[in-house]
């Protein structure tokens, strides 16, 4: 009987399938290119409800000169929202002159971030301006904004190309002014949403910022980049970012991304 | 440089040809259906290849999650050393060395400002119950003549900057006692309603910005909960700032009636029983949306000595002060305001020349990003002195009424440049009413993760010598300093 019941559900659901692989993705794909990009979005930045890595970047510049910077990082989703508010807790290891800063973000749905930056040499709680996010990130070649997430709602999306492996999406920014890009293209694995390549163009269509994620880990069942690098021919150079110890619902009480935990290390989350 | 245009080339190129090739396609509808062995030939170009973990592009059709196929990877472990140099024990910290010198003469001060070498060593231990920190300034000063120790005073060639413990006996306090670094209010270098201890001479003789803070011995009681966080702080002997007194920088002498230093050094008469010439301080904040409030409250001494003697001899008369401070978002930019009501204890009628009168101290200030990794900022300062009428009808005769308001402006400018290794920063102190100031300016160049080089000036200016930044005009001065952080 309930096999019955199941034929006839699926023989109802059918042709409803059918038209969209006959007809191809286009139409199914330009339905859901918002989703596809959301759904990429929370690949990328909001994989469980919270989150925490020790990240090691490798600063290149355009003459092969090294920098590096070591922080541990912690992430909680607020009511475990994708692509809502976040908050952001991040504890600086190396090098030694921004060892033991710590750097506060607390990410609004629609207003400028909240950031604080503790010096602990001055005991001082530093509220920072709010300032334009595609701007460098501790001196490397990821954007604020990189590591942060950029809003699926700051673009207009397009599907540009469907191919095995992955959605292709164009995307121009609504506000122009407020980026240097002229648009951008992301290439987002079809099967895990993971944005696994995106390329800026500048105003004559020329690429001239690459990331690329070069390395994916499952962790905790979740795939998860653990290695990416961005390239950027205006400044020269790239920044590889690695992934290490990385651990998902991790039970971050919230109030571990407040004032009392810059100035005192939640030592217990960060191990 | 050709390289990078040969890359820009290709790129372009390499676009471009697979936009002709795309263009040329039949109109076939993509996505999962298979597609012609052509198309999947220049796509292999223009695709990125599937990183490690996430199969491979080849496949006809990728399974539902990410497959079986996971590689290897080497451990990316954070925290790779690269920096060549650690220190054993586990200690961090850097040596420096700077010198700099005046650039105007100066009668009673040597024509070095600053020449010293330094080494600080930091080290925590970490407990399941407490964490200690430690942190230490070894000190090579070739300006000062004595290099005996006072660790009050920050005097000789060791300078403990932290020896102290946090503990956590329940969820909802923190205890840190020892010697620590104290600082609260929203003020940019300028403080209201922090009263702990600061050293002015660090400040003006180019010293880096962190030596502004003097350490403080003292308990710091800080509990948490959703309504008000509430802190407590207790220094059993009073802690004065490391004020002018000559020694160094020199200052106008009233007594004297011109500039004055190493002539005539100040010797204040310092409160130092411990349990009894003590300070409390308090603080409540939360925030409420995106801004941050406070109300503080202090009861010690001034801490320069604002009053003095029949016989002559400058003190610390007692004080207390009351205070708030909001800070937040506003106009893409970030406002701060913060009042202080200062009473001076000692002078409650306001009509004792000889104690600083009692004032309101306040400023609001907005600061923002004004261009690509540029920051300006812009405060106004006033101290209002309570009891004006009282303090120049008891003024001698003939003696010159001081202004009742003293304002000051000051203005900041931060850019980065070079990838953030280059900072370079411009601070301006100016008082309209006493028509002088103060420029702060600083270059530093990170020359790699470990070096660092730095140079600035302290200009003083003004029109008369006996005002607050006027008196500093002989101490401007030039440094260059170079840091190995390790």
């Amino acid at each position: 009987m309930i096999k019955k019941i199941l034929i006839a559900i699926g023989a109802l659901a059918m042709p409803a399938l059918a038209p969209a692989y006959a007809q191809g993705a286009p139409a199914t794909a330009e339905l859901n290119v918002q989703n596809i990009v959301e759904r990429a979005s929370a690949a990328a930045y909001y994989q469980g409800k919270d989150g925490r890595a020790n990240v090691h970047m490798s600063i290149l510049d355009s003459q092969g000169r090294e920098r590096t910077r070591d922080f541990t990082i912690l992430r909680t989703d607020i009511g475990d929202v994708d692509n809502g508010e976040q908050r952001f807790y991040v504890l600086f290891n190396r090098p030694a002159d921004i060892s033991k800063t710590a750097f506060l973000v607390w990410k609004r749905a629609d207003a400028n971030d909240d950031r604080w930056l503790y010096l602990p040499a001055l005991d001082l709680v530093k509220r920072i301006a709010p300032s334009d996010e595609r701007t460098s990130f501790v001196g490397s070649h990821f954007f604020y904004e990189d590591v942060s997430g950029r809003s699926p709602n700051e673009d207009n999306h397009a599907i540009e190309e469907v191919t095995d492996a992955y959605y292709v999406v164009k995307s121009t920014p609504k506000d122009p002014k407020s980026v240097e890009f002229a648009s951008y293209k992301n290439w987002i694995h079809k099967a895990s949403f993971i944005p696994v390549k995106t390329e800026y163009y500048d105003a004559s269509g020329e690429v001239y910022r690459t990331y690329t994620a070069s390395v994916v880990e499952t962790i905790d069942g979740r795939p998860t980049v653990v290695e990416s690098i961005m390239a950027d021919t205006r400044i020269g150079g790239e920044t590889r970012m690695s992934y290490g110890d990385v651990a998902y619902d991790l039970n971050l009480p919230d109030d571990i991304f407040s004032e009392r935990y810059l100035r005192t290390p939640p030592r217990r989350y960060l191990r | 440089m050709a390289c990078r245009r040969v890359l820009i080339g290709v790129v372009a190129a390499t676009l471009a040809m697979a936009a002709f090739a795309h263009a040329q396609e039949p109109p076939l509808p993509t996505g999962l259906a298979p597609e012609p062995q052509s198309k999947q030939d220049h796509k292999g170009k223009d695709e990125p290849a599937l990183p490690a973990g996430l199969g491979q592009p080849t496949e006809p059709a990728l399974p539902s999650g990410l497959g079986p196929t996971s590689t290897a990877t080497p451990d990316r472990r954070a925290g790779n050393d690269t920096n060549g140099f650690v220190m054993p024990f586990g200690l961090t910290g850097f040596v420096e060395s700077r010198i700099g010198a005046r650039i105007v003469e100066d009668p009673t001060q040597k024509t070095l400002s600053i020449a010293e070498v330094r080494a600080q060593f930091e080290r925590d231990f970490e407990t399941d119950l407490a964490t200690f920190r430690f942190v230490g300034d070894f000190l090579y000063d070739g300006v000062k003549d004595d290099l005996g120790v006072d660790l009050e005073t920050g005097r000789g060639f060791f300078d403990l900057r932290e020896a102290n413990v946090v503990v956590r006996p329940v969820d909802f306090l923190d205890i840190k006692a020892g010697r620590q670094i104290l600082t609260w209010g929203v003020g940019d270098l300028y403080f209201i309603n922090d009263l702990f201890a600061k050293d002015f001479r660090s400040f003006f003789i180019g010293r880096d910005d962190e030596y502004l803070k003097a350490p403080s011995d003292a308990i710091r009681i800080s509990t948490f909960n959703n309504f008000a966080n509430v802190e407590f702080v207790y220094v059993p002997r009073f802690d004065a700032d490391r004020s002018i007194t000559g020694e160094r920088i020199s200052y106008f002498n009233p007594a004297l009636g011109r500039i004055a230093g190493r002539d005539a050094i100040i010797d204040a008469d310092t409160p130092d029983a411990w349990f009894s010439d003590d300070e409390f301080a308090g603080r409540a904040y939360r925030n409420i949306g995106a801004f941050e409030a406070a109300i503080y409250g202090y009861a010690g001494y001034w801490k320069t000595p604002e009053g003095q003697t029949p016989a002559g001899r400058p003190f610390h008369p007692r004080l207390a002060v009351f205070g708030a401070s909001l800070r937040g978002p506003l106009q893409g930019g970030l406002v701060t305001a913060e009042f202080g009501h200062y009473l001076s204890r000692d002078d409650l009628g306001g009509d004792n020349p000889l104690i600083r009168n009692s004032e309101t101290r306040f400023l609001v200030g907005y600061e923002r990003e004004v261009g690509e990794e540029l920051t300006a900022s812009v405060q106004y300062i006033a101290e209002v002195t309570s009891d004006y009428d009282a303090l120049t009808g008891a003024l001698p005769t003939g003696a010159p009424s001081p202004d009742r308001v003293r304002q000051v402006v000051t203005f900041r400018l931060t850019k980065m440049m070079l990838n953030q290794n280059l900072t370079l920063s411009g601070f301006n102190f100016w008082s309209p009413n006493e028509r002088d100031g103060y420029f702060r300016f600083r270059a530093a160049y990170k020359l790699s993760d470990a070096w660092l080089a730095e140079s600035g000036g302290n200009i003083f200016y003004g029109a008369r010598k006996n005002t607050f930044f006027g008196q500093f005009e002989d101490n401007t001065n030039l440094f260059v300093g170079l840091r190995r952080s390790f």
